[in-house]
């Protein structure tokens, strides 16, 4: 049975067959689900449109969250990216789609998580403003989920994709490196780009720590969303310029275990350190701690 | 991780996959250990639960889990009021005491037939949980499989006269757990299988004098 557990086997498979990531991880889930084609297809496409609903309930004027410290900042976001900004379509949109899927995660609404809840907004973001403003098709939108599934499994396999043990670098930065993959696979990039982005994605987000106000997936997760997914861009267009990533993407995996690995628990989802224990921080948690 | 949909999902109510999603399968497989929808539940919540239940809707999820919801289902956000009409008496109780995992609840319910049962258990990320006591017993379910829990006399040959009568139908066991809590007494055992446990196997376990306890919790 075919199967992959790292980025430079998923890339040669790729390469051997003529084919795309996405081919190589569908057709290994078929194997291993013992499913048609079609049946994987349509449950991924299940998963689209729900990321697609989500952007649409975040857009307008949504909501708070229990906490009150994020919510319709996508609302805000989308009517003044129609009037004026500095970056391009596809950029705010990115921007916009992963503030509103973030902020309907944070106030209790329905999401994807890709990897993660608090990453929800990322892959969405990325993906969706590329084939938007592409005019890219839903079919294949959809296959370029399973190469950022590819990606994500491999991270998992050989680190972590959990704050708690990597960081946000495990959630936030194997997003990014997953969306920069599925925005190569949508322009159509080859195989050894969409490695090169992956690691060049992760690479600028190692060592981020998980420091998140009061312990809640708000501050600052929903912004950093936002951010995570132009970054994602970024590292999509670098690779599709012919830019490599000096050190391969499978190397880059192993260092952000270590990283997390050597991190203080205080900077791991615990609240303990950083954001968190800032004055306002604190203030903020004093707060939800005596509803 | 052995799907792409683990990476690309759960499709689920935010706004945390350990705090919001795994509650709800925790408090889930609690009322399916129960076998019925509670009366009422005292609810401990251990570590960052403690701290953080509020703002991760962990209680509502909870709420939501013993109404039978699942994780997509967008009354979550209301089903602590849900509950309250339907007469589900549910507490949540924040403890800072230490515990071995930082995500841990512990539900003491009540059902409307009157059976009283403890379950504890943990959420270990990505909307994953494991089940790791009942009452007294420690237990090791992860609800990803068919169960089936037993309760029995702690005496030589009762085991495998269980998994004989498994066996039988041509189920396949995947993991097994057996622990008491004092020699001679009663003792419980756990078995995930392969294959659906079928409601034959229930009633000849139900009716063998051995056992005192038998449920089967079918995977979703």
């Amino acid at each position: 049975m075919a199967s992959f557990s790292t980025i430079s086997e998923l890339v040669s498979m790729a390469e051997e067959n003529r084919s795309s990531i996405s081919e190589i991880v569908l057709s290994c889930e078929v194997q291993k689900m013992q499913k048609s084609r079609q049946e994987i297809i349509e449950v991924m496409n299940q998963r689209l449109i729900v990321m697609k609903k989500s952007i649409e309930k975040g857009k307008k004027n949504y909501n708070y969250s229990v906490s009150k410290m994020v919510g319709m900042n996508s609302a805000k976001f989308d009517s003044f990216m129609r009037r004026n900004s500095i970056l391009g379509k596809i950029v705010e949109k990115a921007i916009c789609y992963a503030l509103s899927v973030s902020e309907v995660n944070a106030c209790m609404g329905l999401v994807v998580a890709c990897p993660t809840a608090g990453s929800c907004g990322i892959l969405p973001g990325a993906v969706l403003s590329v084939s938007e403003e592409m005019n890219v098709p839903d079919e294949k939108v959809v296959l370029s989920l399973f190469t950022a599934a590819g990606i994500g499994m491999v991270i998992g396999k050989n680190a972590t994709l959990s704050g708690a043990v990597g960081g946000c670098q495990a959630e936030c930065g194997s997003a990014s490196a997953m969306a920069a993959a599925a925005v190569l696979e949508l322009m159509e990039a080859s195989p050894k780009q969409i490695g090169h982005a992956v690691a060049l994605a992760l690479k600028n987000y190692l060592g981020l720590v998980c420091d998140p106000v009061a312990g809640l997936v708000e501050v600052p997760c929903v912004k950093r969303n936002a951010f995570a997914a132009v970054h994602a861009l970024v590292a999509a267009e670098l690779a599709l310029a012919g830019i490599e990533s000096v050190i391969p993407p499978d190397e880059v995996i192993l260092a952000s275990y270590e990283i997390g690995r050597l991190m203080p628990k205080s900077l791991k989802e615990t609240s303990e350190a950083g954001l968190a224990k800032t004055p306002t921080g604190k203030e903020i948690e004093a707060k939800m701690n005596n509803w | 991780m052995e799907s792409v949909f683990d990476i690309i999902g759960p499709i689920m109510i935010g706004p945390s996959s350990s705090h919001t999603a795994g509650a709800l399968k925790l408090a889930s497989m609690a009322r399916s250990i129960l076998g019925e929808t509670p009366n009422k539940v005292v609810t401990r919540l251990y570590g960052s639960f403690a701290k953080t239940y509020k703002g991760h809707g962990s209680d509502r999820a909870i709420a939501a889990g013993f109404l039978g919801f699942n994780t997509e289902d967008e009354r979550i956000p209301n089903a602590i009021d849900i509950a309250a009409e339907m007469g589900v008496k549910i507490e949540f109780i924040p403890l800072n005491i230490p515990v071995d995992h930082p995500n841990t609840l512990e539900f003491e319910m009540i059902g409307k037939s009157g059976l009283k049962i403890v379950v504890q258990g943990i959420s270990v990320g990505g909307g994953n949980i494991i089940v790791k006591k009942i009452d007294n017993y420690e237990v090791n379910l992860t609800g990803n499989y068919e169960t089936l829990i037993t309760c029995h006399k702690d005496h030589p040959g009762i085991i495998a006269k269980i998994t004989q009568i498994i066996s039988s139908k041509n189920i396949n066991i995947a993991y097994m757990y057996v622990s008491r809590l004092e020699k001679g007494k009663d003792a419980m055992m756990t078995i995930e299988t392969d294959d659906y446990i079928t409601s034959d196997i229930y009633s000849t376990l139900l009716s063998s004098p051995d056992l005192n306890f038998v449920k089967v919790i079918h995977k979703t």
